[in-house]
């Protein structure tokens, strides 16, 4: 299947060199190896476009090595990594390291993502020029927001030059008053600071409101509430903007309920949201509202989790578990078909992104995603490719997932 | 045979109306013991109780230090300021330490919410909560109740108004809870910005106006406002906080003809409480103290026997 | 009201008996002195108590003071793991410094029930003297403690149990004995191990 060129249909293909040159009913061997994939979905390769590998600087929680092999054991043929490292990938010399140790450890394709600002601070434009010459494909100050919207406009201002998406990381500072988990019932309940909705909703309307003054490309990473989506919903209606925005599947799957036991694996920040954001976020995968999911993979040492819910960091993994759980509580029970799964997962972030993939046109990169929808797997943390051990989803059975991956026609996973 | 069903005391939320019985119950056996010449049973002896206190807070844990002598407990204190605690060692560290020397109970009181769960799930120990952060204080909630049940003879069908800083207070969340969930009418009032989100689904009607949490209270429950809330924008003033929110004897005059004046303390004198009121006959803010003593010696025997169950964890 | 089966060892009417000569065995040893008082052991100790302080009472003719003793908290098994028993107020509201006093108990067995209740006495004051009356001595002793009056002194099995049945507490008025195989009744069930409270009484 292949959603870029509405082709869906049982068939061979063919690949040479790492590139697909044929797809057709029946096609003579010639001598390559053949991987019978009768019974599963074989779709362009997916692509994560918001994971934190870690590296350089916290090696301990993960590394470019086990990030990657994480990826691919989720299905994913490239991910996409966010630049909070320590140092900051602000420079070129980061992006250099990154791309190297990815040559070096990666058997997917690693796409660097670059700060906007010096230092992720807010304050100054990195050298996003050098950055692009050396490879990145979008920014973001992740991790962070771009509080002042002077810096915002200007950076937005200045990537167009470059034609790259700035993905915004939403959240008003001071709305969000140091909370750690959703303004609600289940705030007042356990007596933990609160994160008002507010607070994603008024940068995503700032945001929205930039890209039409600018004419910039915004992404919007994370968003989680029914009005954020509305935002941009309205905005693209009205036309003139280039805003588009991901959600992650823990923001499709649970609420704030999960906190109730203090668990720092169901801490991550946007937080988790009620029921009615939940809800807003699935029909918008299944509309389109919602361009893609991306994991927003945030390895933690376990040390580092098992802290007082208030003090442990934000974030959870989720390369090994994204596409299982999707199959299984939106494609399985028809939510959303497998050409919007591959909107979702491959077509859209690649079209994000600039990058040629995300199809599986004769010509283009062999990077493929074969899928098993009668897969039955459990999440096990203890299994995981990936150094984080911090999801939310442990002990789930889910049905249908990844079957194997291949990236420029080689299988760098199968189950 | 009684006992309380978990191994830990966390929240007044895990507590089952007959668990807050018998507490209560069996503090008001307790209280005769305060009373003697020598104020001292056996009923801990050869237990040893941990006091980890991350927060100063004299009134606390001098009236659990209190209890845990009164049973003749093993006593062994900890605050952040001596403990590791300061040099990096986490609260799991300390905890793992502490449970080398084999306490029974180790009794917390910590400024992060659920600090206690997180020790309650990794040690043997029973673990009672002294007051978590904005979340809960179980024993002073249950201290209240004591204090009430004395004065009033029951909780069911009273009406008590918990008036001040809604939001930042534990003993706000933990009496609401349980005076809801012994029958009594559970009101709140305060300034808007100082009320959470969705209170009301803990059991307490919501309001902004003084006149209308007190009108006809048997119970008026005033809590500390501290100063920082100010600076903070939450109010423009404590004289301003006075005027809406103060208790006056003027005020009081809405309430029910005997109903009786309750503060978890410390007091402020001048900022939410005005001084004719705090010393008035009908202030039971010093039986509130005798009180918490009996009720932590209940706490602290009926746990007694539960280290070493399984870990209550609460659904994960 | 469940009824009990088992050996029947005192009708209704011979408590009456016993707890009359008792109590004048208490006057005849006691009764020239200012200042005694009856304290009754929790449960079924505090109704005897009640009763032998009215037939007291009656032919002193003056008040004697009764007092009721909870000697939970000085049980010496509260170091097992496990449920707590059930706390009750002690209510002693005289001074006991140099009165004679005269604890109350139905069952005597090992003593370690009573051997709490003298705990619990001297953190209460310096009584002057301390003597014993049980309703029924069923032997066993794992103490070296006796009762000064006993109402009857019984042969029994190590796993036997001796029920006391009261008015005021059961609703019927007897006491029987139950073989190992048969289950005691209400909270007064035997467990194996003797211990207070437990196994009929100690
Ligand atoms: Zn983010
Ligand atoms: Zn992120």
């Amino acid at each position: 299947m292949d959603p870029s060129r509405k082709f869906d249909r049982v068939a061979d293909v063919a690949i040479d060199d790492g590139r697909i040159v044929e797809i057709a009913p029946r096609i003579a061997q010639k001598g390559r190896r053949e991987v019978d994939a009768r019974g599963l979905a074989v779709l362009p390769g997916f692509i994560d476009m918001h994971v934190h590998l870690r590296e350089p600087g916290r090696e301990d929680a993960e590394t470019i090595e086990t990030g990657t092999a994480a990826a691919a054991r989720g299905g994913f043929t490239a991910v996409a990594c966010m630049p909070n490292t320590q140092p900051v990938n602000d420079s070129e010399a980061v992006t250099t390291y990154i791309l190297k140790r990815a040559r070096e450890v990666s058997k997917i394709a690693v796409y660097p993502i670059g700060a906007i600002t010096r230092g992720s601070r807010g304050e100054t434009l990195a050298e996003i020029g050098e950055m692009v010459r050396a490879g990145i494909v979008a920014i973001s100050d992740d991790g962070h927001p771009v509080s002042d919207g002077q810096v915002m406009r200007r950076a937005l201002e200045y990537s167009r030059l470059f034609n790259l998406p700035v993905i915004d990381h939403c959240e008003d500072e001071a709305l969000a008053a140091g909370g750690v988990v959703h303004e609600g019932y289940w705030s007042t309940k356990l007596g933990l600071r609160g994160i008002s909705p507010a607070a994603e909703e008024v940068q995503v309307a700032r945001d929205a409101i930039l890209a039409r003054q600018t004419g910039a490309r915004i992404h919007i990473a994370h968003l989680s509430t029914r009005k954020s989506l509305e935002t941009v919903t309205r905005a693209r209606r009205e036309g003139g903007v280039n805003l588009t925005c991901e959600v992650t599947p823990h923001h499709l799957l649970l609420t704030d309920e999960r906190v109730a036991a203090y668990d720092t694996h169901a801490k991550m920040n946007p937080p988790l949201r009620g029921r009615d954001d939940v809800d807003a976020l699935v029909e918008g995968i299944a509309s389109g509202a919602v361009d893609v999911i991306a994991t927003d993979h945030a390895p933690h040492t376990l040390g580092d989790k098992m802290l007082e819910f208030d003090r442990a960091p934000f974030g959870v993994v989720g390369l090994e578990t994204a596409v299982s759980l999707v199959c299984d509580r939106f494609v399985r029970p028809g939510v959303i078909g497998l050409g919007r799964l591959a909107e979702l997962f491959s077509l859209n972030p690649a079209r994000i992104l600039n990058l040629e993939r995300g199809t599986l046109t004769p010509g283009a990169w062999a990077d493929i995603t074969v899928l098993d929808l009668g897969r039955q797997t459990e999440v096990r943390a203890a299994t995981f490719a990936s150094r984080g051990r911090n999801t939310p989803f442990e002990g789930w059975s889910l049905c249908g997932g990844p079957a194997m991956t291949v990236v420029r026609g080689k299988v760098v996973w199968s189950a | 045979m009684a006992s309380l069903s978990q191994k830990d005391l966390l929240s007044i939320e895990q507590l089952s109306v007959d668990d807050i019985g018998l507490v209560l119950d069996t503090a008001e056996a307790l209280r005769e013991v305060s009373a003697r010449a020598v104020k001292k049973v056996p009923a801990l002896r050869g237990k040893t109780v941990i006091n980890l206190f991350f927060e100063p807070s004299t009134r606390t844990r001098s009236s659990f230090e209190l209890a845990e002598k009164r049973l003749s407990a093993d006593i062994l204190n900890f605050s952040a300021s001596s403990s590791s605690v300061t040099k990096g060692e986490t609260l799991l560290d300390t905890a793992r330490n502490l449970e080398a020397m084999a306490p029974d109970i180790i009794v917390i009181r910590h400024a992060s919410a659920g600090a206690p769960h997180l020790l309650g799930t990794e040690c043997r120990s029973s673990v009672v909560n002294a007051g978590d952060g904005m979340h809960e204080h179980p024993t002073q909630a249950l201290l209240d109740a004591l204090t009430v049940r004395s004065m009033k003879g029951r909780l069911e069908g009273l009406k008590l108004a918990i008036i001040g800083d809604i939001s930042h207070s534990r003993v706000a969340r933990s009496d609401t809870l349980l005076f809801h969930k012994m029958g009594a009418e559970v009101w709140v009032c305060g300034p808007p910005t100082l009320i959470p989100a969705d209170f009301h689904l803990l059991g307490a009607r919501v309001t902004g106006f003084m006149e209308e949490a007190i009108e006809g209270a048997d119970v008026v429950m005033m809590l500390r406002l501290q100063n920082e809330r100010q600076n903070e924008a939450f109010i423009p003033s404590t004289r301003e906080y006075f005027n809406l929110y103060g208790l006056s004897r003027e005020r009081m005059r809405g309430a029910r003809k005997n109903a009786i004046v309750m503060h978890p303390g410390p007091m402020n004198r001048g900022v939410e409480i005005e001084s004719e009121v705090a010393d008035a006959d009908y202030s039971v803010i010093l039986d509130q103290v005798a009180n918490g003593v009996a009720t932590r010696m209940a706490v602290l025997y009926l746990l007694s026997g539960n280290s070493g169950l399984k870990p209550g964890r609460e659904s994960r | 009201m469940r009824k009990i089966k088992g050996k029947s060892l005192m009708t209704a009417a011979e408590i009456d008996l016993v707890l009359t000569r008792m109590a004048a065995e208490i006057v005849e040893k006691l009764g020239p002195e200012e200042a005694f008082a009856v304290i009754g052991i929790r449960r079924r100790g505090v109704p005897l108590a009640r009763r032998l302080c009215r037939r007291i009472e009656a032919a002193v003719k003056r008040p004697v003071p009764l007092g009721i003793l909870d000697i939970t908290l000085y049980r010496d098994d509260l170091t097992a793991i496990g449920n707590r028993p059930m706390l009750r107020e002690t209510l002693i509201d005289f001074d006991i410094d140099n009165r004679s006093l005269v604890l109350v108990d139905d069952v005597l067995y090992t003593g370690r029930t009573i051997r709490s209740a003298l705990d619990g006495l001297v953190d209460l004051g310096r009584p002057r003297r301390v003597q014993l009356a049980v309703l029924v001595d069923r032997g066993h002793r794992e103490l070296p403690i006796q009762a000064d009056y006993v109402g009857k002194t019984v042969q029994t099995e190590e796993d036997e149990t001796v029920e006391v049945r009261l008015e005021e507490e059961d609703g019927e008025e007897r006491v029987v004995l139950l073989g190992k195989t048969q289950p005691a009744a209400g909270t007064r069930k035997a467990r194996g191990a003797k211990s207070p409270g437990r196994g009929g009484g100690a």
